[in-house]
């Protein structure tokens, strides 16, 4: 059981134009925590902030204010040792599995790499039939095959799996999932979703899913957090933000998305009318 | 093919009893732009058939969606129509018709050089996948509007030319005193509504829209659809809107075409291609857009579509 | 199986070896190129053991190719053939040298600046904007009027000094490119070491564009000591290309019309430069496969089977009764 608790995050930005600097606040007091066993949505359009926050936990940016906690202690990205077992400890999924892939480097190289480095004593053997295993749980059959290839080999779908595979090597207990299907062809995405689900499940990961999808996030998570420029504006049990939303924000975010049965509606009214 | 949205589908077409139509279609009677056996090779290492023997009819004032994945040819189908294709692109065979409202055909495979520009933004204009960046960002506002016109309309005075990319910029629901702004003082959303006014600059009778809003947030998307939609139902225009998200198609379109491996594979009235898709490739992209506030996807929270693994087209790999 | 997914299949079948896709796909260009300078190489290494003495000076003067003398005689009767057997190999040297030490003080400064970033960044960066503006030719003048004695060591040095810092800014863009991929933070996510980020994951990625720079300094650096030593600044140790111009220039070949003392070393630094060239169009389409264009008469043949394709088309056209939709058709019925 793993908690990660966020308390107070402000992160910001220096704007530099000419020789004015101005303060831009990419996400303004935000608290939340993630634990074990369940999967947190982020909401938002660009620009809101959701990849600072999942940046600032992942320790790529660093918070101008406020705790980043993991079971209670602060994480520590300063010393080595600290460090790695933070790493351990939180992964993350990539958006586009085109860029987040070196196009040099076969698969298995991908999963061994993160998998020797915080199993040291693992013999080679060993971390390639995890590899193997690693590629089954993911769908990637016959694993052998698959190990062999490089990115430039494999489709946006696979690829996306290769690094679900890599996040899950060094057997972590948080998963960050940067909008892990947007760059995926349509017809895989729910493949891919249900994909992370199972495995979500299967390790009891706890998993912060940032999305503009309103959709996917209502039936991917447990929860949903609505943020609007750098700051939470609503947040609860996924149908209830879904169906009833509060906050005049969600409302609209919700009826910009596409509704299909919107439309079938209108347009059996008009004929009925006719 | 048992998904939810079939079982769902089949429902609510069963509930309603859909009234047939009697009259024939625009697209029958009044086909402003015909496009008949149209097939694109690009001629790499390994030629690859890009678009293979469409047939489309577009009637004027429709809305045609064209749907389908990345590398399904839509675009290249397209911009073949335009013209717009350049080697190693080839147009192996085909014929595209284009009705002007005026009453006489054009063949647009025919035309060249000069007739072949001015067809071009005149009869048919395009709004590019990520055009609102297309913008020249030294040039003001007016400026770029007012190229069309003195490409186009030499004769049009100064004077004129500004009154009109005024009244194009409120057309589209921007300030007429943007005309002295330069695009990066623009959102993303105003820049893409200065590329539609640019479009419909010479009152063309298409329209074609590739991927027009991907690059914008949910609700600058809407309000940018809810802009087409307007413009098109004032000034009759026809729509050829490119885009893989099947769900916002269904709103805004009259007709879809689902297009997969260059070819069309299914061709409907939205709401019977909703309710009653032909081809399991269709229903699979309809069932991979999650219902909002449906049960549709709900499989990947409970996780019961892992029991039935092996039906379910998502269970297995791709 | 349709076509299209037929060539997407034999497009993703597995390749043999990692190594496979780093080199560039023989082309007639990098064939002809790379014959080229394994020939001009071969005579630079090994005809040199037996030849004789280019030094030594005889008394039949100048005198035009013959048996004994292949490439004929310099005007103090030095055998032209051994001349341009040794300034093969001490272009040869020296291009290789410049290009080596080129490409070793870009990389350093071009590819470490950007991975740290930061000051030292700055530092580098800004190191390599003076170099930039430091001129090659006026600083081996400088050099040249202390030294009297210039070994072909020092003309290298000279050269690949005044010639990394082009390439360097050109690396620290690149570096900075790649430095910011998704690939090289998911490195960082998984606890990479920062020098194993460095040169696993990121440097494989640069190998194309080293390759292409090192190309050119190579071209830049036989070409640049060709001027040098036209111009009589030269290495004073070896016979290069350059320094046989020169003294062609000296005994008044181009004058005399001794064609043969002239003409092989210019030939050889023209041929060496083309291979180079047509070596490096080859790497820059791995680098940007945007280059690969297609040629003139087959846009020309595409354009014609347009035209026929457009022919029959619209005489098979028949205008009426129009084939409507399979689904459509359903609809209405």
């Amino acid at each position: 059981m793993t908690t990660l608790e966020l308390r107070d995050v402000t992160k910001q930005f220096d704007l530099r134009s000419g020789l004015k600097t101005t303060k831009f606040t990419a996400v303004s007091h935000a608290s939340f925590t993630l634990e074990s066993g369940k999967t947190v949505a982020l909401v938002g359009q660009s620009g809101s902030g959701k990849s600072t926050i999942a940046k600032m936990i992942l320790g790529l940016e660093v918070p101008t204010e406020g705790q980043i906690l993991i079971d209670g202690k602060p994480v520590d990205h300063h010393g080595r040792k600290a460090d790695h077992i933070f790493r351990k400890t939180v992964q993350m999924v990539f958006q586009d599995p085109y860029a987040s892939l070196n196009p040099f480097h076969t698969v298995e190289h991908h999963i061994a790499r993160p998998m020797k480095l915080h199993h040291p004593g693992m013999s080679n053997a060993e971390v390639h039939k995890r590899v193997i295993e690693l590629l089954d749980r993911v769908r990637l059959t016959p694993g052998e095959d698959f190990a062999k290839r490089l990115p430039g080999e494999l489709s946006g779908g696979q690829r996306q799996r290769v690094a679900i595979a890599r996040a899950l090597a060094p057997e972590p207990s948080i998963l960050i999932a940067d909008e892990p299907v947007s760059a995926l062809d349509v017809s895989i995405r729910l493949g891919v979703l249900n994909l992370l689900a199972r495995l979500q499940r299967e390790e009891n990961l706890g998993v912060l899913y940032i999305t503009h999808d309103m959709a996917t996030a209502r039936h991917f998570s447990d929860e949903i957090m609505v943020m609007r420029t750098g700051e939470i504006v609503e947040r609860g049990p996924a149908d209830d933000v879904i169906l009833h939303p509060k906050s005049e924000y969600t409302k609209t975010l919700i009826g910009a998305a596409p509704d299909p049965e919107r439309r079938l509606k209108e347009l059996m009214a008009q004929r009925t009318a006719a | 093919m048992t998904t939810a949205t079939n079982s769902n589908a089949a429902s609510s077409a069963a509930s309603v009893n859909i009234p047939t139509n009697v009259l024939p279609p625009v697209y029958e009677t009044d086909p402003v732009l015909e496009v008949d056996d149209f097939c694109v090779e690009y001629r790499a290492e390994k030629t690859v058939q890009a678009v293979k023997h469409v047939n489309l009819k577009l009637g004027r004032g429709e809305v045609l969606g064209l749907a389908g994945e990345s590398g399904c040819g839509k675009s290249t189908l397209a911009y073949g129509i335009n013209r717009l294709l350049k080697p190693p692109a080839v147009i192996t065979s085909g014929r595209v018709s284009f009705n002007s409202r005026e009453g006489y055909p054009i063949d647009v495979r025919a035309l060249e050089g000069d007739d072949l520009r001015m067809f071009r933004w005149e009869k048919i204009s395009m709004v590019f996948q990520g055009a609102m960046n297309s913008l020249n960002p030294v040039k003001k506002i007016k400026d770029q509007l007012g190229d069309v016109f003195t490409t186009h309309r030499p004769d049009m005075s100064r004077k004129e030319r500004l009154d009109k990319c005024g009244e194009l910029l409120e057309r589209v629901g921007v300030d007429r005193n943007r005309l002295n702004a330069y695009p990066h003082e623009l959102s993303g959303g105003m820049r893409q509504r200065v590329m539609i006014a640019m479009a419909m600059a010479l009152d063309p009778q298409v329209m074609i829209m590739d991927e027009p809003t991907t690059a914008l947030d949910v609700v600058v998307q809407r309000e940018i659809l809810r802009e087409i939609t307007r413009l098109k139902d004032e000034f009759g225009f026809a729509v050829i809107f490119i885009t893989h998200d099947l769900p916002l198609l269904l709103e805004i379109s009259d007709r879809i075409a689902v297009m997969r491996k260059g070819e069309i594979i299914e061709m409907n009235d939205a709401m019977s291609l909703y309710t009653n898709p032909q081809q399991e490739y269709t229903a699979k992209l309809l069932s991979s857009f999650p219902s909002l506030t449906g049960d549709r996807g709900d499989f990947i929270r409970t996780g019961s579509e892992d029991l039935a693994e092996g039906t379910s087209p998502f269970a297995t790999k791709e | 199986m349709t076509t299209a997914t037929r060539t997407a299949h034999a497009q993703r079948k597995p390749r043999k070896s990692r190594a496979d896709s780093m080199l560039p796909p023989m082309t007639p260009k990098l064939a002809v190129g790379l014959t080229i300078v394994v020939i001009i190489a071969a005579f630079a290494i090994f005809v040199p053991f037996f030849v004789e003495d280019p030094n030594k000076v005889s008394d039949v003067g100048m005198t035009a190719p013959s048996a004994q003398h292949w490439l004929g005689t310099t005007q103090t009767g030095q055998d032209v053939f051994a001349q341009l057997a040794y300034a093969c190999r001490g272009s040869l040297f020296i291009g290789l040298t410049v290009g080596v030490l080129a490409v070793a003080l870009s990389s350093f400064f071009g590819i470490l600046g950007a991975y740290v970033g930061g000051a030292t960044d700055e530092a580098f960066s800004l190191l390599s904007n003076v170099m930039l503006v430091i001129p090659g030719l006026p600083l081996m003048i400088v050099i040249a009027s202390y030294m009297p004695n210039k070994s072909s060591v020092l003309v290298a040095g000279v050269l690949a000094l005044t010639s990394w810092a082009g390439p360097s800014r050109v690396l620290r863009g690149f570096t900075m490119s790649v430095r910011s991929r998704d690939y090289v933070l998911a490195a960082r996510v998984a606890g990479e070491k920062p020098w194993r980020i460095l040169f696993v994951e990121i440097f494989p990625n640069l190998i194309p564009l080293l390759a292409s720079q090192a190309m050119s300094a190579i071209i830049a650096a036989i070409l640049g000591e060709a001027g040098l030593s036209y111009l009589g600044l030269g290495a004073t140790d070896s016979y290069t290309w350059g320094t046989m111009l020169y003294y062609a220039q000296n005994g008044m070949a181009l004058i005399l019309g001794a064609w043969w003392w002239f003409i092989p070393p210019g030939l050889c630094i023209a041929l060496f430069g083309a291979a180079l060239a047509l070596i490096n169009f080859s790497v820059d389409e791995i680098v940007n496969p945007k280059l690969k264009a297609a040629t003139r008469s087959q846009i020309k043949k595409w354009k014609l089977e347009e035209k026929a394709g457009k022919a029959k088309s619209d005489a098979e056209y028949t205008p009426s009764p129009v084939p409507v939709p399979v689904a459509a058709k359903e609809a209405v019925a």
